[in-house]
Parts: C-alpha cells; structure tokens; sequence
C-alpha cells in the first residue's frame, strides 16, 4: 500500500534508503563517537596517529570508573533527580487542571487564554534570568536547587498546560456529562472520569517536563555556584574540564550516559507531543 | 450551586494557580528585565538610578554588540533554512514504511532529547583542535596535508560553520517529526488523487504535498526560528563567543555581560533586543496556524 | 471509449486475499457497478484498475491494451473518490484545472475546458471559493468535474455519494446517471448500498470475499440471484428461506400474497401463514409471521402493498400463495441455485 507520496520503483527505494541512511548516521555520530570514547583509555585516545574508529590499546573501564568514584557525577545526577521530581509534581498540580479548564471551561476566552500561555513559553531564559536571578537571591535560595524547583516551572506550566490542553479537547464530552448524570460533580467528573482517561497524556506531561528539567541550562548556570549543587546539563561540561585539560573518556561517558537512556523514553511518546502540537497549533 | 459543580467558578480555580505562577515568574521578571534595562543596576550593587535608555544606546554603539547582533540574525537564519529544507527531504523519506522504522526515528530523535550541553560535548570533541576525528578523516582520504588542518573552532568563519552545524544538529530532529505529523496529516486519497490526474513526482511535490504542509512546516520553523534566536547554549560550550568574540550572540552576549561582567541593566538591554524578533515570530506563528488548512 | 477488462485478477495483502480470481468485461459505454458489503474486494478492484494499488497476479486491459505496467496517469482514467479529495489549497478552478495543467495543455484550453465542466454541473458561481467553502454536494459536483475535464476513456467512482446526506443522494444520483448517459463514457462504480447500484447500474456485478457472485442486470440480479448471498444481500428486506426436502426455498417478501388476490389461472404455490404482528406503513403493511405447515419456527415477514386491503388479525393463519417462478432453489451446502422442484408436504 501507498503511503502519502513515495518515490516509485527501485531507483526510489534506493535513494529514499540512502536519505534515511545519511541522516541517522549525522543524528547519532556524536553519540556512537561518545560511546567510542568511553572505553578508549587516554594515551590510545590522544595519539592523533592513532585510527581514532579503532582501539588501538584494549578498551577499558578506567573512564567510568573515575566519573563514578572521583567526580560529582553520582551526585549531579542526584540533584537532577530531586529537581525533575518536584517540577514534576508540581508541574502535574498546576498544568493539568489548567489545561482542562482551558480546554472545557472557559469558552472562546479559553482559546485566547490558551494561545497566550503558549506565547509564554517563548519568552526566553535569556530575557528572564537577570531579574530571576534578583529574585532567588531575595529569596535567598542562591546555590540552591530549591531555586530551580522554583523557577523550572515557569516554563514546565506553559508548555503542558498546552499540551494537555490539546489532550482533553480530544476527549468527547459526551464522557463527563454522562458520569455528571450518574451523580459526579462536575470536578468529580474531571477526576474520576476523565483524568484516568488521560493516563497516556499524563505520562507525557511527565516525560516532557523531566526532559526539559534534564536539558536547562542559563538558569542552573545562573544560579547555581558551588560544584555540589549543580544539574547534569551544567555539572559536566562545567566540572569535567579542569582549566585546559579535558577528561575526555570521562566526559563522553557522561555525556552518553545521560542522554541516551531518556531518549528511550521519549521516543515512546514523541507521537503524543506531535499530536498535542498539531491539534494545539492547527485547531487552537 | 456547590463549587464543583458551578463552571464559571471551577474553570477560575482550576486555571488561577497556573496564571499565578506564570504572572509571578514570567511576566513579573519580564517587567523587571524592561525595568533592569532602564537603569544602571549592576551586581552585588545597590545603585538603582534611572538612565532611559542609555543601556540600549551604549549597546548600539558597543561593536561587539553590533557583531553579536549579525550573528544572532545569521545564525538563526541559516541554520533554520537548512533545518527547512532538510527535514523536508527527511520527513518525505521517512515515510515510506520500512523494517525498523522506529529505530531509524529513536536515532534521529536522539540530538533533541538529549541535554542540549552534553550533545554539544559530544561535537566540542568532534571538533577537537588536535583529535578531532574530521580532520583525522580528512587526513587518512589525503584532503588535508599531515602538517595543515583546519581548527574547525578556532578559527571565525569555521567556528561559525561548527555552531551552524550543531544548531541544525540539534532542531532537524523537532523540524522532521512536526513535518512528518503534517505530512502524514495529509489524507492518502489526496496523493491518490494526485496521482489519479497525471502528477509526476515534481508537480506532486511542488502543488500538492509542499503547499499542504506549508503552515505546519513554517509554525515547526518559527518555532526553531525562536530557539535558535534567544539560545546561547551552543555556543557558551563550543567556543565562549570566541575565538575574539567572533561568534557571540545576543543570549550568550547578555549572559558575559551580566554574570560575568556584572552589568545587570546593559545585559537586560542586550537581551531584550531579542524581543521585537520575538513578537514578530509569534504573531507570524499564530497567523500561520489560523491559516493552516490541512483538514 | 474504452472497455475494462480484468483477467483473473487477484491481490493478497499479506495473508488476506481482497482480491480472489476477478473476470470481468464492461461493455462500450457501460454503467457497471461494483456492489458488496464492506471488505469485500470492490474498492481493491477499483483502485488495481486506476493503477494505485498492484495485482499480484492477472492482467488488467483498458480498450484492450494490457496496463499492468502503466502508471494512474497513463491509463486515460479518471477516478471520484469518497472524500472527493479535492485539494483543499487550490480554488474550485485550479483543482478542475489540475488534470490539465498536469498533462501539459495550453492555459487556453485549459480555461476553456474548466468553464465548460463547471457549466456542466453548475457551478461556475464557485469557481473561485475554496474546497473547504463549499457544501457537500457542491464538492461532490467540483469532484465530478475534475474527473471529466479531461475526457477520459473511464471513468471510476468509489462510493462519491455515501457522503451526501439522504435527500442529496437522491439527487445526485439521478444527475449523476443523466451525465453519464449523456457522455457515453464507460464508467465503473463502486458501492454497498444497492438501491444505488439498481437505480444507477447497466450492470450489477455483486461481489463477497474477493469473488464475484453474479454479473447482470439489477432485475436479473434481483429477480434471479445465483447464490444464496446474492439473494441476501439484496432487497429489503432481503430474500427470506426455509428448508424444504434437502433445499433452501427463498422467496421475496413482496412476493406472498393473500390467495384471494390472484386470478385463478396462474400456476400458484400456497401456504398457511400465520401473522404475528401487523405493522401499517403507509404504502404497505408489514406482516410478522411464520409458515404455519412448511416451516413454522422460521420468522417470515410479508410485505402487503396498500393496495390490498384484505383484513388480517395477529393470531390468526390464513392462505397465502405465490407465483410458482417466485419461489428459488438453492442448495444448502453451497448455496448455488438449483432447478426448481416441487415443495414436500405442502398445505
């Protein structure tokens, strides 16, 4: 069976493999190259005449071994977490009921309210990280991942309100008015009929929003200073460099090992997001 | 008429927290950065006087503003017409099936989910002035002389290309799937159709399948238009805006001068030059999906 | 002008055989429509024979040259599809022009061949809206005119009126049959709903599980179904049976009427029915009920046209009879006709 519009016969199949072949190889090189390097010990990867695809020494397990024991890494991964959870939850607490609102409640004010939040989330770190950082220091959370929990939602909110948005409208509404003549409320409706409807939209929310806390950058750079605090996303490029040296089997280990895995877990609800961003953006 | 079940009410008290959130963290210090940009405001300081808009002024005679500007504009756009054209031809062949299909998708995926700062990691040691493996390749096919290579981050023009590259790295993963959500949007009688009334590939292409994924394609641009615009990631680690400022954008421009240079009110004005790009690419964003006609 | 031809066509996907050894011939300028409940092969049919989907194995002929090998475009086809597919970024004129502009011609004759189409149907008023402006049956007309634009040798519609609602349908089925006949171009039509493919078709072909049952015109179709799915896939309702001395006796439910009815010098059967329930109309009567003698635990239903006001009491048997060539013969295991015989024990 056709789909969408092909290139025909074996000329086609040939170029299209080709095209695909290409592209894969320009997303994943960097990876496969971090990969590569993690087992390479140092003299074997600092010798430029050495045929960097190849291991000219045995592969070794010395680079993991030093990002475990001799770096914060263990740790920085720990504060990722901690950080990612609580934006999570809190993430959850205020994006959904929002998303639904917006999505039911509202009316055409909710198809405005709605576009606007998603403009929010296009207002950049760049402009918001000076008077952020004026903020958690008159807090007094400076060096604090508590000031990351705080501020991380500021773009977790917009973007999954939106997204949930687009995930209740495709719920019929022939669902809750039924569980509301069955004796539900029509909150109660909402959280018993329709969240658990909603477990897969849920769950990207979750994935989503860990992803982003797991890629922030300016402001845990920002606000963030002394090396035991720090995310992944900036504990390693900023800490695995000591002056000019560069612990490269080390950092490349990093690098993969916190990159891969979530990708997993992303790639299962990528088609989510692209739906949520199409209904959202096409019919918003 | 009990809480829950008045929807006027509910629909308030289920949206406020958000709203909340966001005036307070957003739109708050969005006042404040306009606020910042007015005044002579530095770091640790306390001085708070009001200079109109000498920060902007200061800025626009800064040549290092001025250079960071044409970056801004030249990276943004290059490297977002690239993403066009080559998620394009990508998402075109993507969609054919074929047998491992969702593992193709998973690598071509993995530049956009994995942290921005460690997939750029990867390419600082790609792009090594000593190791790199380019220029070990290029070597070992005789393209460059065992004593002459390039220092792909070194030097200006090619440490441009190297953070194009990334750039485009990073956003043709987001680009393909939109597009591919757009194209796989289009109804199969349509080609059919196409196909039907004479169309050979290019006539397809051109009339039928680009114009129908026209709006969602350019919503996917603007969208990577914006973070390649206000982004500073890439080139904070790749090459600090060097070598000699050469590459410094606007985002990474205002981050040196209020972290590091600890001039609050100059880095907010550098900053909010981005603004007006900004609005544009929103308005542009919301015109194209009211526009969108895919039905 | 051309024929369709279809030798022994056959198309597997995967496991599942849509299409499963077709023989058909259109006749010049023939209505030939493809009927059959849904999953049964015919749009699989229609879609080999346009050339988007590829046989597994046999020819398919278009005024007799073989076009296996030929892409949609060579095949001098044009194809109405359910959706219509009208390209929703085009105007009304540039989709009825894009056959043309697609084959090369001259943008004066393109312009002069859209107006004429869109004088055709009626619709020169829209020739600048866009698709999505425009109600259904004005897509279905746009859609109609895009397909004759170009003068094709054949013309295919997949189901074009299952998206107009019923009014509609009516009439675009009459204009739909007054186009045709007025081009003369042989078309084949693909649908599941019969009163359209009697109303519409020079020719029925019924089709189930890949095969077709019976090829012929809908009287012939109707009146003397070949099998048993023929005979139940047609009518409404459908033809009724009941075993008798090893075969299956269909009969239609129109066609059993009270004895009294019939002058006394036709060949009749006659049976004892009992009504079970009287459901008035209008234009007929509806009788529930059963064959009192013959197959009493098989409910059959009567249809009584108004016409006939023989009063009838639920609870009640009477004597009803038919014409004897009314009552069709099958064998039950295969379910093809077989010659009449005389009904066993009959009241």
């Amino acid at each position: 069976m056709a789909t969408g519009q092909a290139l025909h016969g074996a000329g086609g199949k040939v170029a299209n493999f080709g095209i695909i072949a290409a592209f894969a190889a320009f997303a994943a090189f960097p990876f496969a190259w971090m990969l590569i390097t993690t087992f390479k010990r140092t003299g074997d990867l600092l010798d430029p005449n050495h045929n960097p695809f190849l291991y000219s020494q045995p592969p070794t397990l010395e680079n993991l071994r030093v990002l475990f024991n001799d770096t914060l890494f263990v740790r920085w991964a720990g504060n990722t977490m901690f950080i990612g959870v609580l934006v999570v939850l809190i993430t959850l607490l205020i994006a959904v009921p929002a998303g639904y609102s917006l999505a039911r409640l509202t009316g055409a004010i909710g198809e405005q309210l709605g576009v606007a939040m998603f403009l929010t989330y296009l207002v950049p770190p760049t402009i918001l990280f000076i008077p952020l950082s004026r903020v958690v220091s008159i807090l007094h959370l400076q060096d604090s991942p508590w000031a990351l929990v705080l501020v991380y939602p500021s773009f977790t909110i917009p973007f999954c309100t939106w997204l949930m948005m687009g995930f209740f409208k495709v719920i019929p509404k022939d669902v809750e008015e039924a569980a509301m003549i069955d004796g539900l409320s029509r909150f109660g409706a909402f959280v018993r009929v329709i969240l658990p409807m909603s477990i897969a939209g849920l769950l990207t929310v979750v994935i989503f929003t860990f992803t982003l806390v797991l890629q922030e950058f300016v402001y845990a750079l920002t606000f963030i200073s002394s090396a035991k605090n720090f995310t992944v996303s900036v504990g390693v490029p900023s800490f695995l460099v000591r002056g000019d040296v560069y612990f490269w089997g080390s950092l490349m280990a990093a690098c993969f090992i916190a990159s891969v895995p979530i990708a997993f877990l992303y790639n299962l609800f990528v088609d989510r997001f692209i739906a949520g961003f199409t209904v959202g953006a096409v019919k918003g | 008429m009990r809480l829950a079940d008045d929807e006027r009410a509910l629909s308030r008290v289920l949206l406020a927290p958000a709203v909340l959130y966001i005036a307070l963290l957003v739109g708050g210090p969005f006042v404040l950065a306009i606020i910042y940009s007015l005044t002579s405001i530095s770091l640790g300081g306390h001085s708070f006087n009001f200079v109109g808009l000498q920060n902007f002024q200061a800025a626009l005679r800064d040549p290092s503003f001025r250079r960071a500007l044409g970056n801004t504009v030249l990276f943004a756009f290059v490297s977002q017409i690239l993403v066009l054209v080559l998620a394009s031809v990508l998402a075109i062949a993507l969609q054919r099936e074929f047998r491992g299909k969702w593992l193709v998708r998973l690598l071509i995926l993995l530049p956009w989910v994995a942290p921005i700062s460690l997939g750029t990691i990867g390419w600082l040691w790609i792009f090594d002035s000593i190791y790199s493996v380019i220029n070990w390749t290029l070597r070992y096919l005789h393209i460059f002389g065992a004593t002459t290579w390039p220092i792909w981050l070194g030097q200006p023009k090619l440490a441009m290309v190297s953070i194009v590259t990334v750039q485009v790295w990073r956003t043709l993963p987001l680009a393909t799937v939109i597009l591919l959500g757009g194209l796989s949007g289009i109804p199969q009688d349509i080609h059919d159709a196409a196909e039907v009334d004479g169309a050979r590939f290019f006539r397809h292409m051109f009339q039928i399948t680009i114009p129908l994924v026209l709006p969602i394609s350019l919503v996917a641009t603007l969208f990577g238009f914006v973070f390649a615009f206000t982004d500073m990631i890439v080139v904070y680690v790749l090459t600090r805006g060097g070598p000699f400022d050469t590459t410094q954008v606007l985002a990474s421009l205002a981050f040196f001068k209020s972290v590091d240079g600890g001039d609050l009110g100059g880095g907010a004005a550098v900053a909010l030059f981005l603004l007006p790009v900004l609005a544009a690419a929103a308005v542009g964003m919301l015109h194209m999906a009211r526009r969108a006609e895919v039905t | 002008m051309a024929t369709v031809e279809t030798k022994n066509i056959r198309k597997v996907f995967q496991e599942h055989t849509a299409v499963d050894g077709v023989d058909l011939q259109t006749r010049e300028g023939e209505f030939l429509v493809l009927l059959g409940p849904s999953g049964c092969g015919k749009t699989t049919l229609l879609r080999m024979i346009a050339g988007l989907e590829r046989q597994t194995s046999g020819d398919i002929l278009i005024g007799g040259r073989v076009v296996n090998e030929m892409p949609p475009r060579e095949r001098k086809i044009a194809m109405v599809f359910q959706s219509y597919a009208l390209y929703p970024h085009m105007t009304v004129a540039k989709n009825i022009a894009f056959p043309l502009k697609a084959q090369g011609a001259e943008p004066k004759t393109i312009d002069a061949r859209v107006k004429t189409a869109a004088s055709m149907f009626g619709i020169e008023r829209l020739l600048q809206r866009k698709p999505r402006q425009l109600s259904g049956g004005e897509r279905q007309r746009v859609a109609l005119a895009r397909a004759m634009v170009r003068e094709p040798d054949v013309f295919l519609l997949d189901e074009p009126l299952s998206n107009l609602d019923a009014k509609l349908r009516h009439m675009a089925r009459d204009e739909l049959q007054q186009f045709q006949r007025r081009l003369k171009t042989t078309t084949v039509y693909v649908t599941h709903d019969q009163v359209e493919a009697m109303g519409l078709g020079d020719r029925i072909a019924v089709m189930s599980a890949g095969k077709v049952r019976q090829l012929g015109r809908p009287q012939e179709v109707y009146d003397d179904p070949a099998d048993t799915f023929v005979a139940g896939f047609l009518g409404s309702p459908p033809m009724q049976f009941f075993e008798n001395d090893g075969a299956l006796v269909g009969f239609r439910a129109e066609n059993l009427l009270p004895k009294a009815v019939y002058s006394s010098n036709e060949p009749l059967v006659s049976f004892w029915y009992r009504v079970t329930r009287v459901e008035d109309l209008g234009a007929d009567r509806l009788l529930y009920g059963s064959l009192r003698d013959l197959a009493p635990d098989t409910k059959m239903i009567v249809n009584l046209p108004s016409t006939i006001h023989v009063p009838l009491t639920p609870g009640e048997a009477y004597e009803f009879a038919c014409k004897v060539n009314d009552l069709k013969f099958f064998d039950p295991k295969t379910g093809l006709r077989i010659p009449s015989r005389p009904l066993r024990g009959k009241a």
